[in-house]
């Protein structure tokens, strides 16, 4: 019997041994709507408990780093938007981070004021969108999704504004952004920002306290802080069972220290944790991007020594990495000096939150295992890149 | 880092003085759908739904769809910008342009395209191809209804479809085209004032050397 060493054993009864007739063996996916894409669970039942859990993934896999190997610098930077489609500016970001490591490129402060404007504004997509969805893995499918849709088409209506696409948005470059905000875009978002905690309430209303989603979520799902920090898990996932680890504050990029936010912390890192840390980052991306619209600085937006054309880096390796809002995105590059990459690599956050998939699940119920799924907040365009 | 003691839990002990009822949390969420519901009749910002086609929602003046190329004066085939420089179609990501130089008869370049085609059902709408056009002559459209039935040809736009007049850039993003007159014009007055200068320059030269021929045949004399 294969189980789980960190459940406690209430749930999971020790069976002596198991009947290889007496198994039942489903596929869950690909096509399953609550696999948040193309991804596929080979799922082995005793009754109603998991007994073993392989994901299987590559369906969505549209080789992306290899790509990224034959064309330019700047080329790859739309690519980077289909990575994760929830948050295409925090993969441009962290994208053009690494470039700039390489290059030894300056940002204006401007830019970066914009940049951090830009992610804040991207975790509140993300954070929303994951409740929505999150719900939905519940069946409770429509309300909470839709809410939280008709919340993040205003923001997406602020991108469209400032980058010309509501998801591609393609517009970080490296040494800055590709154009400034357009006139009264400041305005816009402060007010979107300032009508934001109204919706929250909202939500919470919606879902907070409700018995069914208390009694799906508490005490599902949960690891040890150990097993989480071993298998690499970052961002919310990990934060949910009380790690205070948020790259943010850990290695301070951009100009994250000059706002003041706090991390939020869980306990016991169970599906519930994860659902309500989202919820406090909500609140603590609404206090970074109050600050930074009020700081906002004028200058330049790019710096002007940045090449559009025949962008050669120097020899050499880079690896940045920011707090993306669903853990650590970073990304490797390897330099000959030529004008595309030698070697691309990316660390996925989804893709590595899922490693430890079948750890939080076995011994629990087949039904549990889709709050689970759900609780990671995986892309597939991210996860199979 | 702070710790925020902000989620509570099932097992958290009541706050004293509130009676709770089983079921009240659900009671309390399907408040929130009916507000929502009966808001959507009358709250502007909760009436979101814009019934496509009878309806359009205006589009942002920055949104990009497809790439066009433009034209000066009124013949579009000889007044195209592009000088089949291939640099957009180098560094297209899917490399989606395809660019033949045309040539004259002795294979000298005539800095024009002889053809100039892009593939739309390839094309990923990144807008790089007008960020890296050195000569002010792709841009980035904003038209979107373009479904055809031809799946292949269709789809493959070729230069006449893709030319547009000045005009219609300066309509479609009136910051970006006056910027770009102006820059043009500031460039064009630079040549001018350049060939200009060259020429009182050459004009000088030869004044001074009649001159030098003059005074040489003078001392001759």
């Amino acid at each position: 019997m294969i189980s789980n060493p960190f459940m406690a054993p209430a749930t999971n009864p020790a069976a002596p041994e198991l009947d290889e007739d007496q198994l039942l063996h489903v596929s869950l996916g690909p096509q399953h709507p609550s696999t948040h894409g193309v991804f596929r669970m080979n799922v082995v039942l005793d009754g109603e408990t998991v007994v073993s859990l392989k994901p299987v993934f590559g369906y969505l896999h549209r080789n992306h780093e290899k790509i990224a190997e034959a064309v330019t610098y700047l080329s790859s930077m739309p690519f980077t938007d289909r990575l994760d489609y929830i948050c295409p500016l925090t993969n441009n970001w962290a994208y053009a981070r690494a470039v700039e490591q390489l290059a030894g490129i300056e940002v204006p402060e401007r830019a970066e004021f914009i940049r951090v404007i830009t992610a804040e504004l991207t975790r509140l997509i993300n954070h929303t969108a994951f409740v929505g969805f999150f719900l939905g893995d519940m069946g409770a499918w429509g309300s909470a999704l839709m809410y939280a849709f008709r919340e993040r088409e205003k923001i997406l209506d602020l991108f469209e504004d400032l980058t010309g696409a509501r998801m591609m948005s393609n517009f970080m470059r490296f040494g800055g952004c590709r154009n400034d905000l357009p006139a009264g875009w400041a305005a816009r978002a402060s007010e979107l920002v300032n009508g934001f905690p109204r919706f929250l309430d909202e939500l919470e209303n919606l879902i907070i306290g409700n018995e069914v989603l208390l009694a799906r979520t508490q005490n599902v799902g949960a690891l040890p802080k150990e097993a989480l920090i071993n298998g690499g898990i970052t961002g919310p996932m990990l934060r949910a069972a009380g790690v205070a680890y948020d790259i943010r504050k850990a290695e301070p990029y951009g100009i994250y220290e000059r706002f003041e936010f706090r991390v939020p912390l869980g306990e016991t890192g169970d599906c519930y944790d994860r659902l309500m840390i989202r919820f406090l980052e909500l609140r603590e991306s609404l206090a970074i991007l109050r600050q930074a619209l009020a700081q906002l600085p004028d200058g330049p937006y790019i710096n002007p020594k940045s090449k559009v054309r025949n962008f050669k880096p120097p020899v050499g390796e880079a690896y940045a990495r920011i707090e993306g809002p669903k853990g650590e995105l970073g990304f490797h590059l390897i330099s000959d000096g030529s004008v595309n990459p030698f070697r691309y690599r990316i660390r996925p956050p989804s893709f590595i939150n899922l490693t430890l998939i079948e750890d939080m699940c076995l011994g629990l119920d087949l039904a549990d295992v889709v709050v689970i799924l759900g609780s990671v907040d995986i892309v597939l365009g991210e996860v199979d890149r | 880092m702070e710790h925020s003691a902000a989620i509570k839990r099932l097992s958290d002990p009541k706050p004293q003085g509130r009676w709770s009822l089983p079921g009240i949390g659900l009671v309390k969420g399907l408040l929130v759908t009916a507000t929502n519901m009966l808001q959507s009749y009358y709250r502007k910002d909760r009436m979101t739904t814009v019934q496509y086609p009878e309806q359009r929602a205006p589009i942002s003046p920055n949104f990009r769809n497809f790439p066009f190329l433009v034209y000066d004066g009124d013949d579009a085939m000889a007044g195209l910008r592009c000088t089949a420089c291939s640099i957009c179609e180098k560094e297209c990501p899917p490399q989606c342009i395809y660019i033949v130089l045309d040539r004259d008869e002795n294979g000298k370049s005539l800095k024009r395209p002889k053809v100039f085609d892009i593939d739309v059902s390839v094309c990923m709408n990144c807008g790089i191809c007008a960020e890296v056009c050195p000569f002010d002559s792709i841009y980035m459209d904003g038209e979107y209804e373009l479904s055809t039935s031809d799946r292949f040809g269709g789809l493959l736009f070729n230069k006449q479809r893709l030319a547009r007049s000045t005009n219609y850039h300066a309509k479609l993003r009136p910051l970006q085209a006056a910027e770009v007159a102006t820059r043009r014009k500031a460039d064009e007055d630079k040549k001018l004032a350049a060939q200009a200068a060259k020429e009182a320059k050459a004009e000088a030269a030869k004044e001074a050397k009649a001159e030098a021929d003059k005074e040489a045949k003078a001392a001759e004399a």
